[in-house]
């Protein structure tokens, strides 16, 4: 017969043993498809990677299209859509206790947020690109403004609700208005956990394939110009993973590695900053 | 003996929804005096308190019926400014809270609020503040640091500090010493002591002790009604009910 203590004790260490081992299967996947992409991607990478654009297949090229497109539409993106979020967001958290807009605001926005990203992209491909008749940087950017935003209201207002109603009382005690205790006071406390989502928003688009197919398509050219069809990584890779040839897989590998470790180092960013503030 | 009455509570209600929280209330608030809330947790002591420069009004769902007049001029009238209202009638909370900015800018926020005053005018009040909060000569050197850097208790001092900075009439104390520990709680009540020349004050607290200390008038109050309210002295050595006796003797709450 166990004692009581030690019954408790075989059924922690089995416990303990059983969710190691569910970590390491977690972990194993992880360092697998990172190995396989360092493993891969250092292959291609090269200084021409940015200093020349794509290649026809055959011939030496880079990937510096795709990157500049890449992050053009990045920044526009998170440029029209960082403002939004952050209103709608400290709207839902700082006036949203009353009326009716803000629950309906807060569904809509979670259904948005979860919402596969090639809806998004066929809508903007049917509002916006159906009625200019061409692809161009500015659908795309317009694309992944759709996605930022979701992310930064849902962000902003989480982080804003940590933040304790006792700030705020104590800013209206000295007879601040609502408007300066949310810009001065509350935004303030909560801006590590705001720029976070910020970061966190950046991270998701930069590795977004379907929203940019039906918007910014692909160019083999290196473009400046936003009203024109725009290259960019997500599309990129995807051509050229899916062609036959050998040269085109390299370039999609080091693609790949290259937006993965830009999303990495985003990650880990926004982790040290949030870290830092607290 | 005559006192002037800084506030005049007259038939007071308060609800949380439908939630009764006070009831009937009626209580003259003396000018230049501290005047103590006590009474058993839930009793109403905080909500009262907290009707006196309205800050339930952030709040859906939570209304004051009756008559609140501050100077004679009722600040229930749905004409009043609130913001005017709160930067006459400053309050100080539990738990510290300063903003999260610099000490100087902590103290220099409310004043900016209502004022344009030209730099070194700004220096010398924010200076004369923390003189007054008894915060100056620990925090002369540093006014650049954030105040999270400050202990417990000067955070506390500091958001007293910030409540004097704008010049209110009165002070409201909602129980300002309970997390602090007993060195910064006499720091405070010296404190009171000292700004009652200037200021009125009015303070919730849950130690019978400390407003023995520190009040000159004492309410006393028990599920949403005033039992009792009267001179300090007289409340502690000959209250008038039995409630009052039971309650301030450790016989009950």
């Amino acid at each position: 017969m166990f004692s009581p203590y030690a019954k408790r004790l075989l059924l922690n260490r089995t416990n303990l043993v059983i969710s190691g081992i569910a970590m390491l299967i977690g972990l194993m996947a992880l360092g697998w498809i990172l190995w396989t992409l360092v493993d891969f991607g250092f292959h291609g990478l090269h200084v021409k990677l940015f200093t020349e654009s794509t290649p026809p297949p055959g011939s030496d090229g880079g990937l510096v299209n795709a990157i500049a497109g890449s992050l053009m539409m990045s920044f526009v993106g998170t440029l029209i859509g960082t403002p939004v979020g952050i209103m709608a967001g400290t709207y839902l958290a700082e006036f949203g206790q009353r009326g009716w807009l803000a629950p309906i605001t807060r569904f809509l926005n979670d259904i948005l947020l979860s919402a596969p990203s090639i809806i998004v992209g066929l809508f903007i491909y049917e509002i916006y690109v159906m009625r200019v008749h061409h692809f161009s940087g500015w659908a795309g950017s317009f694309a992944l403004s759709l996605l930022v935003i979701p992310v930064v209201v849902r962000t902003t207002e989480d982080m804003l609700r940590l933040i304790p109603d006792t700030l705020r009382e104590a800013a209206a005690a000295l007879g601040a208005p609502r408007w300066m205790v949310v810009t001065m006071i509350t935004w303030r406390a909560a801006r590590a956990g705001m720029i976070t989502g910020i970061l966190l928003a950046i991270a998701r688009i930069s590795g977004e394939t379907a929203p940019l197919l039906f918007t910014a398509l692909n160019n083999q050219f290196y473009s400046n110009n936003m009203n024109a069809p725009m290259a960019n990584l997500p599309v990129v890779i995807f051509q050229m993973a899916m062609s036959p040839y050998d040269d085109w897989h390299n370039l999609a590998w080091a693609g790949a590695l290259l937006t993965t470790s830009l999303v990495l180092i985003l990650s880990i960013s926004a982790r040290i900053l949030f870290k830092k503030e607290q | 003996m005559e006192t002037n009455i800084k506030f005049s509570l007259r038939k007071l209600d308060f609800y949380y929804g439908k939630n009764h929280a006070l009831k009937d209330i009626n209580l003259d608030i003396p000018v230049n005096q501290v005047t103590a809330f006590i009474g058993p947790s839930g009793c109403g002591k905080s909500t009262l308190l907290r009707t006196l420069n309205r800050m339930y009004d952030l709040y859906p769902g939570q209304r004051a019926e009756g008559q609140i007049l501050l100077d004679g001029v009722d600040i229930l009238d749905k004409k009043t400014d609130l913001n005017t209202l709160r930067a006459r009638v400053g309050m100080v909370f539990q738990k510290p809270t300063p903003f999260p900015m610099s000490i100087f800018d902590n103290i220099a926020f409310g004043i900016k609020l209502y004022e344009k005053v030209s730099r070194a005018e700004l220096h010398d009040r924010v200076e004369w503040a923390l003189k007054k909060a008894a915060l100056w000569n620990e925090v002369k050197d540093k006014l650049s640091q954030s105040g999270y850097s400050l202990s417990g208790g000067q955070q506390q001092r500091l958001c007293i500090a910030r409540g004097i900075a704008v010049k209110p009439e009165v002070l409201l104390l909602d129980e300002p010493a309970s997390a602090l520990d007993p060195i910064s709680t006499a720091r405070i009540e010296e404190l009171v002591h000292e700004l009652k020349t200037e200021y009125t004050i009015a303070i919730v607290t849950h130690s019978m002790q400390q407003a023995a200390r520190v009040s000159d008038f004492t309410a006393y109050m028990y599920l949403g009604e005033m039992m009792e309210f009267g001179r300090t002295d007289v409340i502690f050595t000959n209250p008038s009910k039995k409630e009052t006796e039971d309650y301030i003797t450790g016989k009950f709450g």
